[in-house]
């Protein structure tokens, strides 16, 4: 005969609110810990996505995802001649805040370097990839944009030819990809009389200085684009993506680029080490010390539910020792229930999670590993929880049925 | 005093002590519970304990049921010795489910088990499970009139229906010794009486010995013999000696 069964039915109401109240707790434990591998993964998979060998950035800088990274484009042409290089291409990255039909519209601008890297490599879900060097635009979903929709973005209004899915920052906003010149002109884009003013500044400059004097003609371009203006150089890009030759030893390579006095060099791993300790670290470690704190706590409740539940059952426990019962028929009852009380509460959690998570402004990710390790500790808990009540239980004098 | 019964010539007594005594507490507060208690009842016997208020009458009930062991003296049942002072000489648990049955002033059914259920499961801690322990227990609330609240849980049943389901699981095992502590107490008289008859009955139709404490004293007649605890001393009570004495041959 089943105890645990039949106790479980005769509570079946109190022993159910029991259930979803627990279900929920293990529900937000999963979902922390959800949110926990959704913020690292969240930061790491543009550079997991991108498939690049080397990074090289600004000097001394931490990339572009860490801070400002800034790097003459001529780097992308040095690194190419580098041997053992397969290819090189820029890197630029921004995020910018817009309104779009009147509501705020941010977002991180990936420039791709066109033509060699039309984004073929995207988790495209609709639309197609980039077809033309300008005004083409592949946008994560979570911006709300459609394939056909039109973004004006400085001077010029740009169309969104696909759609991806899951291309976030590290903080969190999506992605919107285009070419490299067009994300430049877009960061770099100027009101008109900032412009005025900063080529009048050229010229003065140019005027007072050596060159000016002896090359005239150069005073005469200070008034067109930076671009026009070699002296100037050309505009930055963030980084320089290396891809290398098959056999060939990266390290070899990075310290040739290395003694370059504008770069740094990382290689991918490195850049995804960067990334997670530099802007999601905080992030990431509130979230995990949070986690772990939830843990602790609903372990606590959990076993002090398990400890009064088997309490409530110390008189019919007494009574069953008094019958002669052997021990291993109390622990099946204590147990079994623990055990059916953990079991339901984890199902429970797990079809409520699966509802809820989605509609969360971040991505919630619950790993198989995760579910594992939830249920063993569950399991743990309802050994500890229940493994107190037995304690007290085995100890119980039958005498006390008689008072 | 063995003399009486017939069956005492092929079996041992069902329970006998030698010298019990329990001590409750030390120094100030010590209270002697029991004084050098020797008794005997024979298998079939059915024998009523009587006693003023906090006389020992539950003490050397649960010592006797291996509850609370005395601090002196010896407990034999079937003609094993059990308890040797505080000390116990067997596997206690498994000579409760084999040997003795407990009824209880309140009737300590378990709530969550229905009538029939709270009587396999005596059937079960003693390791008999399936069609027969089924019977068993149908056969057991039939004999006692409540067959047909088998399947009620105990909140559905009367004072006396509980008190009856409680007597038929402490007899399931067919135990050599009953043990009742006040278990009419909460019953109106007649219905106490029928309980106490009962008590009598299963006694004389299991051959096992019986001892029931009560305050009743009109039921006292369904008593093969009664004794009296004073202040921890055991005595014959008065009047209940050879009348009852011839009774049990009646059956
Ligand atoms: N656990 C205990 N600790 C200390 N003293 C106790 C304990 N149990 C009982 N006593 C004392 O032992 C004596 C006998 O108690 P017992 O319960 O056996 O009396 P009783 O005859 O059953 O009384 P009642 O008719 O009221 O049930 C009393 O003086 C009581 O106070
Ligand atoms: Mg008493």
């Amino acid at each position: 005969m089943n105890l645990a069964v039949r106790d479980v039915r005769y509570n079946i109401g109190r022993f159910l609110l029991t259930a979803v109240g627990l279900g929920l707790l293990l529900m937000i434990v999963m979902g922390m810990g959800g949110i926990y591998a959704g913020i690292v993964a969240d930061a790491t998979l543009l550079v997991d996505q991108v498939e690049s060998d080397l990074w090289i950035v600004q000097r001394d800088t931490r990339g572009p995802f860490a801070e400002l990274s800034r790097l003459p484009s001529s780097v992308e042409d040095r690194a190419r001649a580098v041997p053992g290089v397969a290819d090189a291409r820029r890197f630029v990255t921004h995020t910018i805040q817009r309104n779009h039909r009147g509501k705020p519209l941010r977002m991180t601008i990936v420039g791709l370097a066109w033509p060699g890297d039309r984004g073929a490599w995207l988790p495209i879900t609709a639309g197609r990839s980039l077809a033309q060097g300008h005004y083409e635009i592949v946008a994560d979903q979570t911006l709300g944009l459609a394939v056909g929709d039109r973004l004006k973005l400085g001077k010029d209004e740009y169309r969104v030819v696909g759609i991806v899915n899951n291309m976030l920052s590290s903080g969190g906003d999506g992605i919107a990809f285009m070419t490299v010149s067009d994300a430049q002109a877009v960061q770099f884009d100027a009101v008109g009389e900032a412009t005025r003013l900063e080529r009048a500044a050229r010229r003065n400059r140019a005027g007072q200085d050596d060159l000016g004097l002896v090359q005239p003609g150069l005073l005469e371009r200070a008034s067109r684009p930076a671009s026009a203006i070699p002296a100037l150089g050309p505009p930055m890009v963030s980084a320089v993506l290396v891809t290398l030759k098959p056999g060939v030893d990266a390290d070899e390579v990075r310290a040739t680029m290395e003694g370059w006095a504008d770069a740094t060099v990382y290689t991918s791993d490195e850049q995804r080490e960067l990334l997670l300790r530099g802007p999601v670290d905080r992030a990431r470690r509130q979230i995990g010390l949070f986690r772990v704190l939830l843990v602790a706590i609903s372990a606590i409740i959990m076993s002090l539910i398990l400890y009064t539940m088997t309490l409530d059952k110390l008189h019919d426990i007494a009574l069953l020792k008094l019958m002669g019962a052997r021990d291993r028929m109390i622990l099946g009852l204590v147990m079994q229930e623990a055990f059916l009380l953990g079991a339901i509460a984890y199902v429970l959690a797990y079809f409520i999670g699966e509802r809820l998570f989605p509609f969360f402004p971040r991505r919630v990710i619950v790993t198989g590993d995760m579910l594992i390790w939830l249920a063993i500790a569950v399991a743990v808990i309802c050994i500890i929880g229940s493994s107190l009540g037995i304690w007290k239980a085995m100890r119980i004098q039958p005498n006390e049925v008689l008072s | 005093m063995t003399a009486h019964s017939p069956t005492s010539l092929t079996s041992p007594p069902a329970i006998e002590t030698v010298g019990l005594t329990k001590v409750y507490g030390s120094g100030n507060t010590e209270v002697v519970a029991l004084r050098d208690v020797s008794m005997t009842i024979e298998r079939g016997e059915v024998v009523a304990l009587l006693g003023p208020s906090g006389s020992g009458k539950s003490t050397l009930l649960s010592a006797i049921g291996l509850i609370n062991p005395p601090t002196r003296g010896e407990i034999r049942i079937d003609g094993q010795v059990v308890m040797n002072g505080s000390r116990a000489l067997v596997d206690v648990q498994r000579f409760r489910r084999e040997k003795l049955g407990f009824v209880f002033q309140k009737s300590n059914l378990i709530p969550f088990l229905t009538a029939l259920e709270n009587v396999l499961v005596a059937l079960a801690i003693a390791g008999r499970e399936g069609r027969s322990a089924r019977r068993r227990a149908m056969d057991l609330l039939a004999s006692l009139g409540i067959a047909d609240r088998a399947r009620n849980l105990p909140s559905a049943l009367s004072g006396g229906q509980q008190q009856r389901v409680a007597i038929a699981r402490a007899l399931a095992n067919r135990p050599s010794l009953l043990l009742a502590d006040e278990p009419t107490a909460a019953l109106d008289s007649k219905l106490g009486r029928q309980v106490m008859e009962l008590f009598r009955d299963v006694g004389h139709e299991n051959r096992a010995g019986v001892l029931v404490v009560t305050h009743d004293q009109r039921a006292l007649d369904v008593f093969d013999r009664s004794l009296r605890l004073e202040d921890g001393v055991l005595s014959e009570h008065a009047g209940s000696g050879a009348t009852t004495l011839t009774s049990t041959h009646s059956t």
